[in-house]
């Protein structure tokens, strides 16, 4: 049976058509950050800039495509309807009559529908990740750059070690299926997830020591919700049956959070060896502040603008090393929709057909161009302070 | 300064004996030897079997007896029969000794690579020099474009050229390797037919039409970075008092940059470069698998896959060792350059 085509003009009409809840979602942020960007603060002068808007409006692009994914994609990411197997953009689907806009892969999937779907995976994994690495790297960077001395000299040459790891090699000896079967990725899933937890307990501890009426909530609150993901995703043994991650999902995470934590452990160290030399760091001191709390509350808040920049290109990163997993097919599931397992696929396939290759490798560039552009903006507005 | 090198270079040998225990440990998890010994025997070998093959090729001895024997500080034993008593070679494709001898790598062996059938050293050191011929090719084309590009960007800040460039070195930022791959792949292999889309035949001899895609396709994910690093310190260097003076006693604009500020402002890009070999790496692996290039990145790929003890121990040894080692060059460059630094 011959398969029918639409035409390339109504291939580009139709996709912006199926965009259509995203369009909306945008024009509503996007108008009102604009309109009430001058009391938005550092979010708001992303919007002087047309960098900044640019980076804003791609980041949010993907983000309610994420959100909206199931809305978007006219088929199922992984449902294969055999007579459009390597089928050219456009092709119509005869039982639906609805159309494969980017065309079929070799497993006859539609390749619109698994980029859409494809930016859940990325959109949930290297912001969370990305979080992860923040924590621990704080937790650790903190005390290294304050005290320095000895813990600084363990838990540098510790970083450094890490860092001396080509990322590759890294993933290939720690996303390996047979890991699975030992209970490596669990002992290291068991001690990033504690950092979070032990994080904001000293948080509040510090602060709040002299009040015990807020102290004992917020410690609960800290405890009860951080032991109910922990339990989740590292026993998943959720007792809600709310929280759950893959075993696969699981050790990718545990990867790259491993990966990338020394980088910000680095930077956290800098910032706090400089910002402790500062005159309000001092006259913490004289008033007898503890040394957690002069991390926490003075040293941090007085950081965190070069760690924003970093954690917005961090995000960029992680997605590259999300990629770079998919393309070496390790860790995710090969049926999986994510960039870069399709992009793997794809491209040993480019001599006959070159279109399930594009829609992936252009999602991937853009989103990390938007995280890149977004950072770059962010960097330019807190140097004008 | 002396004592600073040699106290580095302490540091870096104690990193390389912890790294490669780290990754001993990992190759060595026992779904790995699982996997070494399916691979290493015919289909359908009884458990057994699988054990005594592991058993009488010394995978089950103490952990760091082995890690010893691989180090060189304790013999390598050869294969005993028990009921004779007889001796046979470990792995007859690698020559083996048949006494139990020091053989590790402080005695420059590196040991058998269970997938090549071939000694490590035979395999490793052709496919390092391929990836340092693709390498160079790659730097060749990287740093004089990155640095042009930064010092056009950098030499008036916030101009269009300035605006335009920055624009799209943050672009070349956000491509990694697997994406302009396949980007250069449609366009030049596919479509416009120039290039050829596989570096399988450049391990013969390379040739513009083999190699372009695999240097360019390496370079581009380096280039914006160092761009934006000359732009940086070319942008911190025009607002210096000297280059002022210079430009009020009258030289002209284009002599002031060449001959005033671009000394100072390639220091900072030359620890940047240096900085990059780490990412470089990565990048050389990714883009050797997929243009199909024999060289170090392939090989770790496949020593990887088939967990190929020895061979992906002697990988990471050279890997680390490159890391460390630019590290220490950028360091010791640095202070060399800027005479204002000076090494406690």
């Amino acid at each position: 049976m011959q398969t029918e085509y639409i035409s390339a003009f109504d291939v580009v009409i139709g996709v912006l058509w199926r965009f259509w809840p995203v369009w909306v979602a945008l024009i509503l942020v996007m108008g009102a950050s604009f309109t009430y960007r001058r009391r938005l603060g550092l979010y708001g002068q992303l919007f002087d800039s047309g960098v900044g808007i640019a980076g804003v409006f791609i980041c949010l692009f993907w983000l309610f495509t994420a959100v909206f994914a199931s809305t978007i994609s006219p088929f199922d990411p992984l449902a294969q309807i055999p007579v459009m197997k390597d089928t050219l953009p456009g092709a119509i689907e005869p039982a639906s009559k609805l159309v494969y806009y980017f065309g079929g892969d070799k497993l006859a999937r539609d390749v619109f529908s698994r980029m859409v779907y494809g930016s859940q995976i990325v959109l949930i994994i290297a912001p969370a990740a990305t979080g992860f690495a923040l924590m621990v790297g704080i937790t650790l960077g903190l005390p290294a750059g304050y005290y320095g001395g000895k813990i600084d000299t363990v838990l540098s040459f510790l970083a450094n070690l890490v860092l001396a790891f080509p990322v590759i090699l890294l993933f290939y000896l720690l996303v390996t299926p047979g890991i699975m079967d030992t209970p490596i990725p669990y002992a290291m899933a068991g001690l990033f997830f504690l950092f979070p937890i032990v994080f904001f307990c000293v948080l509040f501890w510090t602060r709040y020591k002299n009040r015990p009426d807020r102290l004992y909530i917020l410690l609960g609150i800290t405890l009860v919700l951080g032991g109910w993901i922990y339990a989740g995703l590292v026993f998943d043994k959720d007792p809600l049956k709310i929280v759950h991650i893959d075993p696969n999902q699981l050790n990718i995470f545990v990867a790259v959070v491993f990966a990338s934590s020394p980088g910000v452990f680095r930077i956290v160290r800098g910032l706090t060896m400089d910002i402790k030399t500062r005159d309000y760091v001092a006259a913490a001191q004289t008033r007898g502040e503890s040394p957690w709390y002069i991390m926490l509350w003075e040293i941090l808040p007085n950081a965190r603008g070069p760690l924003i920049v970093d954690a917005c290109l961090r995000i960029g990163y992680t997605t590259i090393l999300l990629g770079t997993l998919g393309y070496f097919g390790l860790g995710l599931a090969p049926e999986s929709p994510d960039w870069g397992t399709a992009i793997k696929d794809a491209s040993r396939l480019l001599r006959s057909f070159i279109h399930p290759a594009l829609p992936p490798t252009i999602a991937l560039m853009s989103f990390v161009l938007g995280l890149n552009l977004l950072a770059d903006s962010l960097r330019e507005q807190s140097m004008k302070d | 300064m002396f004592s600073f090198i040699a106290r580095r270079i302490g540091t870096i040998l104690l990193t390389m004996l912890c790294l490669t225990l780290v990754v001993f440990f990992l190759v060595n998890l026992e779904p790995n030897l699982k996997k070494l010994a399916i691979s290493q025997t015919e289909m359908h070998t009884p458990a057994d079997q699988l054990e005594s093959w592991l058993v009488n090729h010394g995978y089950r001895q103490n952990f760091f007896v082995r890690y010893g024997q691989w180090l060189g500080v304790l013999p390598k034993h050869p294969i005993t029969d028990p009921a004779t008593g007889k001796t046979t070679q470990r792995f007859t494709f690698c020559n083996d000794p048949v006494q139990p001898t020091f053989s590790g790598v402080l005695q420059g062996d590196f040991g058998c690579s269970t997938k090549f059938k071939t000694t490590v050293a035979a395999k490793l050191f052709p496919a390092l020099g391929a990836t340092g011929l693709l390498m160079f090719w790659v730097l060749a084309v990287m740093v004089p474009i990155s640095l042009l590009i930064g010092i056009l960007a950098g030499m008036r800040e916030g101009s269009r050229t300035d605006r335009v460039l920055s624009v799209a070195s943050i672009a070349s930022t956000a491509t990694p390797e697997y994406v302009s791959g396949v980007i250069f792949t449609v366009i030049f292999a596919s479509w416009l037919g120039w290039l050829n889309g596989s570096a399988a035949s450049a391990s013969q001899g390379i040739t513009f039409y083999n190699f372009t895609l695999p240097v360019i396709t390496l370079a581009i994910y380096g280039i914006g970075y160092i761009a934006r690093m000359t732009r940086a310190s070319m942008v911190e260097v025009m607002t210096q008092q000297y280059i002022r003076t210079a430009r009020l006693k009258g030289l002209s604009f284009s002599s002031v940059v060449i001959k005033h500020a671009l000394r100072n402002a390639l220091i900072a890009p030359f620890t940047v470069i240096m900085l990059q070999f780490p990412w470089l790496l990565t990048g050389v692996v990714i883009v050797e698998v997929m243009f199909r290039y024999q060289g170090f990145g392939y090989t770790l790929v496949e020593a990887a896959g088939n967990n190929d003890i020895d061979l992906l121990l002697g990988c990471s040894l050279v890997s680390v060792f490159i890391v460390l080692i630019t590290q220490l060059i950028s360091d010791v460059g640095y202070a060399f350059l800027n005479p204002r630094i000076r090494v406690q």
